[in-house]
């Protein structure tokens, strides 16, 4: 191991500080005794059961959690179908704008997108309620997983599909059987990625969230504005934690994978 | 001799498994396939040889189901295979990067176009059992494409592709990605699998001593033709054009004028020089401009004028490319023309005759050299 100079060791401390400091704080200070945000008053973790007494918490989270779920997953059938014609669709005309249209939502404005959606459900006269928050996240969180899953396709060898169509399969089994469990970890990936935009979504959500359905997000930025509690504090470092793990999870799964994959093909190679 | 030789191709009477009829393949502007019309008989181990780009994979991907004729039609036993798609040919193929299903044991990927067969489990294992013993797999049944080697995965693609028992089968560059021990091992291999199943072959490559090989017939391709189809030996022997006797083996080609003489031709290729003579079987005008293709092996090299050889011309040795088992001899002859001669080194390197800059004597048969028209 090579010892750190000591600029490369401030760069490091300043670099992580800016990163994690913010949240390190509010960690802390969930678990603190008093309800004043700025005064320390021992430890206690009694604001973790206040939140989950708290109703109208866990009303939130449900909705959240089910708007997400829902959304990612139409979001990722209809990416992957999107993806699917950019990269195999070869040219035909309007090639250019559509894959354009497929990506303009990445840096469309969130208020904008919001905005355009909320006057849509009221000119059609939907109520706004958890369907419209479902659709509103579909339609920008799609873009994404086409993204994703369109450049693993680029890397995907076509002869593969024309083997299985050899080999007797129709094109959707061919689809079914042999492409999708191959693209199945940008799939994934996709999945999770508009998963985790709608999660935290606030901008869009409350364009299209109505007194029905509540987010998360909507509610703790609501009850923030009515002054800072320990509860908000104790939501969010539950918040961070799930992510942490599951992150960690992730990359512990990938890297053991991949060097099973590694230690494999060595044996492969040495035998032959 | 009461043996039957294999030759459909010059029996009338048989029927052939494949017919182009004016088969032609365009991509927009550019011409793959120009125009071709050929039959593959049944049981036929089938080369289409060529420089990328010739359109020879083209050729392949049109019987295959995955390109469609811009003009004419492919029969595969008599039927017109253009309506039918891919998946419902009785052709299967090997794939260039053998295409293994990386998510699918070796097992399930010679299952895999069985069981779109709707075939009972217990003969679908049976039969991948069978193609196991062929390809000897047995005991990597169980392994993940990635968890095997090169050579492996070549015989998974292949039992992969038989399974099926296909009426054709097409090898896509079965071989480019194995070295060059392994290949030939695999060329017999390939021979062997391919009479025990009586399956028609038709196989795709650009090396010529690969097609040589295996072939019953090698079809050598141009710029979207076929130049010449025959079998190796006849290709190899009596090339119709220079393009061919060029692309398969080494040969040294020279141009002259011809004249009759006796049962061949005279050909003058130099001001001065004594011209040689060929007794090849080909009809010339008085005067014509042909060419004489001699190869290497086929030219003697000795220190003195041969006795009796009609055929003899004086050059200094330019180059010697010694490969062990043989020598190529670069001898300049009158003109500033190159001759290749080439000699089987059966004695020690120490003794041999001849070194550079020595002058020497050229001479080969009357029947060496082949004549090809302008």
């Amino acid at each position: 191991m090579r010892r750190l100079t000591w600029f490369n060791a401030t760069s490091l401390t300043l670099g992580f500080a800016f990163l994690y400091l913010p949240m390190l704080i509010l960690i802390i200070y969930s678990f603190n005794e008093s309800k004043l945000v700025t005064v320390w008053a021992g430890f206690s973790t009694k604001w973790y059961g206040e939140l989950l007494r708290d109703e109208a918490f866990i009303d939130a989270a449900l909705v959240t959690l089910r708007v997400a779920v829902v959304s990612s997953t139409i979001a990722t059938v209809l990416g992957t179908m999107a993806a699917l014609v950019l990269v195999r669709a070869g040219r035909f005309p309007g090639r250019t704008l559509f894959s354009g249209m497929i990506y303009a939502p990445l840096v469309m404005p969130e208020v904008i997108t919001g905005l355009s959606l909320l006057l849509l459900f009221i000119g059609i006269g939907l109520d706004r309620g958890i369907l419209t928050i479902i659709l509103a996240h579909t339609t920008f969180s799609m873009a994404f997983v086409a993204v994703v899953v369109s450049s693993r396709l680029m890397t995907f060898d076509r002869s593969l599909e024309e083997a299985a169509l050899d080999l007797g399969c129709s094109p959707f089994d061919a689809f079914r059987l042999v492409t999708l469990p191959i693209i199945a970890p940008a799939v994934i990936s996709g999945w999770l990625l508009a998963f985790t935009l709608s999660l935290d979504d606030l901008v869009i959500a409350s364009f299209t969230a109505g007194p029905s359905a509540t987010t998360l997000p909507i509610k703790i930025w609501s009850s923030i504005r009515l002054g800072v509690s320990p509860e908000i504090n104790a939501l969010s470092t539950i918040m961070i934690a799930i992510v942490a793990v599951g992150v960690i999870t992730a990359s512990l799964v990938t890297k053991r994978a991949s060097l099973r994959q590694q230690a494999e093909e060595r044996a492969a190679a040495q035998q032959a | 001799m009461g043996q039957t030789v294999f030759e459909p191709w010059n029996d009338p009477d048989a029927k052939p498994l494949i017919q182009f009829k004016g088969v032609t393949k365009r991509f927009g502007d550019f011409t793959a396939i120009d125009n071709q019309t050929f039959d593959i008989y049944e049981r036929e181990f089938f080369a289409l040889l060529g420089p990328s780009g010739c359109g020879k994979t083209t050729m392949m991907r049109m019987l295959a189901g995955f390109e469609a004729p811009t003009e004419g039609t492919i029969l595969l036993g008599g039927q017109d295979i253009a309506p039918i798609p891919p998946n419902k040919r009785a052709v299967n193929m090997m794939f260039q990067s053998y295409a293994l299903f990386p998510h699918l044991s070796v097992w399930d990927n010679i299952a895999f176009g069985l069981k779109r067969d709707r075939m009972s489990k217990d003969a679908i294992a049976a039969r991948v059992e069978e193609m196991l013993k062929l390809t000897r797999l047995t005991q990597f049944a169980r392994r993940k494409p990635h968890q095997i080697s090169g050579g492996q995965r070549q015989r998974v693609a292949l039992a992969r592709s038989l399974a099926k028992a296909p009426k054709l089968l097409l090898l896509d560059e079965p071989l480019g990605a194995l070295d060059a021990k392994l290949r030939q091992a695999t060329q017999f291999e390939l021979m062997d699998i391919q009479e025990k199943t009586g399956t028609t072959f038709v196989i795709v490559t650009h090396d010529q001593e690969e097609a040589m090989t295996v072939a019953s017939r090698v079809a050598v391709m141009d710029n979207g033709r076929i130049v010449q189809a025959d079998t190796p030996a006849r290709i190899y022997e009596n090339p119709t054009t220079t393009y061919v006797a060029d692309f398969i083996g080494d040969v040294t080609i020279v141009t002259g004028r011809a004249t009759r003489s006796g049962e061949g031709y005279e050909v003058r290729y130099a001001e001065g020089a004594a011209p040689i003579y060929s007794a090849f079987d080909i009809d010339l005008a008085e005067g014509d401009t042909c060419h004489i293709a001699l190869r290497p092996e086929k030219v003697a090299i000795s220190a003195e004028r041969p006795e009796g050889r009609r055929n003899a011309v004086q050059g200094k040795i330019i180059d010697i490319a010694y490969l062990g088992n043989l020598s190529t001899y670069h001898v300049e002859i009158a003109g500033g023309r190159m001759v290749k001669a080439q000699t089987a080194n059966t004695r020690r390197l120490s003794r041999r005759d001849f070194t550079w800059e020595d002058t020497v004597w050229l001479s080969w048969t009357d029947t060496a050299a082949v004549l090809l028209r302008e």
